[in-house]
């Protein structure tokens, strides 16, 4: 049997809002084939597990319904590596303040 | 959420708005097409003095106007002798929520809190939404931002990543969607469902909001220069930012302040493609947003849209991503000011601009906006090359949005891009036309409106709608 998670634990669920086949008509087709989906996090109302029907309460008191999705879920958007495209230009543009006259 | 059904919602659309904002937009009708623009704002009971009242009470506003003199050392390098104008920049990232949008979320959030709504919303996935969460947290209301966030692979661009944190590190709920322009489906079933207070960008409380920033511009500028701005240089999506912006410097005097709108051209990218959602590596301030906003303003959540950017600009100018990359670069490097990608796509525009005006004038960034994790271009372009779009240094004018971004090699490639307005103006005046019910024509009502909403004549007007109303009967 599946972990169950606990109650008053952070979590994300997740729902269709509206699957392939219900979207609204004047969207690209591209976007017709996938559906409109929902995340929204909250507190869990009462223990669930991972991939199951789970009850929030959100930050604005709300109880939403859907699909246990992620527990205490991760903010993974970060800066990444360095780009050397990007580094060397403070130093070009200085060398260009200290020559002197124009410079086009 | 209560699952009502797309085509019931939408059949009350009307109905949930007024409730939602607590205006009746009908009785501003003047005309077909014509309504009472400066009685819908005026009727508000927001002048400059209160607004800036409201907006103290929060630490909103009042932001330092910084000179950038080794940008414009910069400049000067590369203009001819003599040219080369001063650059300024309004440093609006000093906004309790880091964003010129403080200035809009105040007045709506106000306006909930002495309506006595239980909440507020917004349907935004940009610095709006932290801004309407920070607000509604020092008002002590409850806050639902409502994202366009991650693409049918569940990938979520970067930038709203951030937004998403940030709304969240506010206490506020955020419901975060899949691509597609039924998130206002969502955005209704949420309002009727809460009840809630809805603090749209397009509200007269949204556009007066940003007057002080213009009405501060001027002021500050003369006191520092002893002159207005000659240009002043505003980022341009969905036409808030300019008409705001432009309405405050004309109430402090400044009528003469050229006001230039930029936007990064996103041309070729679909705004309600999933396929394009994670290609754009600027989620506003582009063309996406601009060209449909500013030749149709009404196409907003709300049904008259107070803000209305053809009355107001003066030029409308396009950049490259990789130019507005450069200049946040050159920023950083030259100025010590680490800043979003928002104001800095003014400030590239104001590097070319700035070219081909005199040393002594003035040009004037008029926002900054914060940056971190997820805005930043190490973010951006990190993110681009694992969508498969190339960064390379080079001419910017070899780009392509969504395939590549072409970061300059020498400032003085940095040029805009004129955008011709009398086009745009008529494809406004071609879509009011196709806008008219039948059996109905456009009076002389109208036709003052539609002159005034395209800053032409009414005589412009009757001969541009003959035009198109004799090609389509």
């Amino acid at each position: 049997m599946a972990e169950l998670i606990a109650t008053g634990q952070w979590v994300e669920i997740h729902r269709i809002v509206l699957p392939v086949g219900e979207r609204a008509s004047q969207i690209p087709n591209d976007t017709r084939r996938v559906p409109l989906e929902m995340r929204v996090k909250g507190f869990l109302v009462a223990p669930a597990a991972l991939g199951t029907d789970a009850e929030i309460i959100t930050r604005a008191g709300r109880r939403l319904r859907g699909i246990l999705a992620a527990v205490n879920p991760a903010y993974a958007h970060t800066f990444g590596a360095p780009l050397p495209e990007l580094s060397v230009i403070g130093d070009e543009v200085r060398a260009l303040l200290r020559a002197r006259g124009r410079v086009r | 959420m209560t699952d009502a059904g797309y085509n019931a919602i939408m059949a009350q659309r009307a109905e949930i708005t007024r409730a939602s904002v607590g205006l009746d937009y009908a009785q501003y009708t003047t005309g077909v097409l014509a309504f009472d623009y400066e009685r819908l704002l005026a009727d508000t009971g927001y002048d400059i003095n209160t607004t800036r009242t409201v907006q103290a009470s929060t630490a909103v506003g009042n932001t330092p106007l910084v000179e950038l003199h080794n940008v414009t050392e910069l400049v000067r390098r590369v203009a001819r002798p003599g040219y080369g104008a001063r650059i300024f920049v309004k440093d609006e990232a000093a906004n309790p929520s880091g964003s010129f949008k403080d200035r809009r979320a105040s007045l709506s959030v106000h306006e909930a809190k002495r309506r006595g709504y239980p909440g507020v919303a917004a349907a935004t996935s940009g610095n709006y939404g932290a801004a309407v969460a920070s607000q509604a947290a020092k008002a002590g209301l409850r806050c639902i931002i409502v994202q366009e966030a991650f693409d049918g692979r569940g990938i979520a661009q970067p930038e709203i990543a951030e937004k998403t944190r940030a709304c969240e590190a506010y206490g506020a709920e955020v419901i975060r969607l899949s691509v597609g322009p039924e998130l206002f489906y969502v955005f209704l079933c949420v309002l009727k469902e809460t009840g809630y207070f809805n603090a749209s960008l397009y509200t007269p409380y949204s556009i007066l909001g940003i007057e002080t920033l213009g009405y501060e511009v001027a002021v500050q500028t003369t006191e520092r220069t002893g002159r207005v701005p000659d240009v002043v240089i505003a980022t341009h999506a969905g036409g808030g930012n300019v008409t705001g912006t432009a309405r405050g410097l004309r109430k402090a005097g400044a009528t003469n302040a050229a006001v230039v709108a930029a936007s990064v051209d996103l041309s070729g990218l679909h705004m309600a493609s999933d396929h394009d959602f994670n290609r754009k590596s600027f989620t506003t301030g582009h063309t996406g947003f601009s060209m449909p906003f500013t030749t149709w303003p009404d196409r907003a959540d709300v049904p008259r849209n107070a803000a209305r950017p053809l009355r107001y600009m003066d030029g409308f100018v396009t950049l490259t991503q990789g130019e507005v990359f450069y200049m946040t670069q050159v920023l950083a490097e030259l100025e010590g000011m680490e800043r979003g990608p928002a104001g800095n796509t003014s400030l590239a525009a104001a590097f070319a601009i700035a070219q081909d005006l005199h040393a002594e004038q003035i040009v004037v960034v008029q926002e900054t906006e914060h940056t971190g994790a997820g805005k930043h271009p190490l973010a951006q372009l990190n993110f681009a090359r694992q969508m498969g779009i190339e960064v390379r240094r080079g001419d910017p004018r070899d780009s392509r949005p969504g395939h590549s971004i072409v970061i300059p090699e020498h400032p003085s490639q940095i040029a805009v891009t004129d955008i011709d307005l009398d086009e745009v103006r008529r494809l406004y005046l071609q879509r009011a036309v196709a806008s008219l019910p039948d059996g109905t024509s456009v009076s002389d009502v109208d036709l003052q409106f539609l002159a005034a909403d395209t800053r032409t004549s009414p005589s412009y007007v009757r001969k541009v709608t003959d035009e198109f109303r004799g090609k389509t009967g």
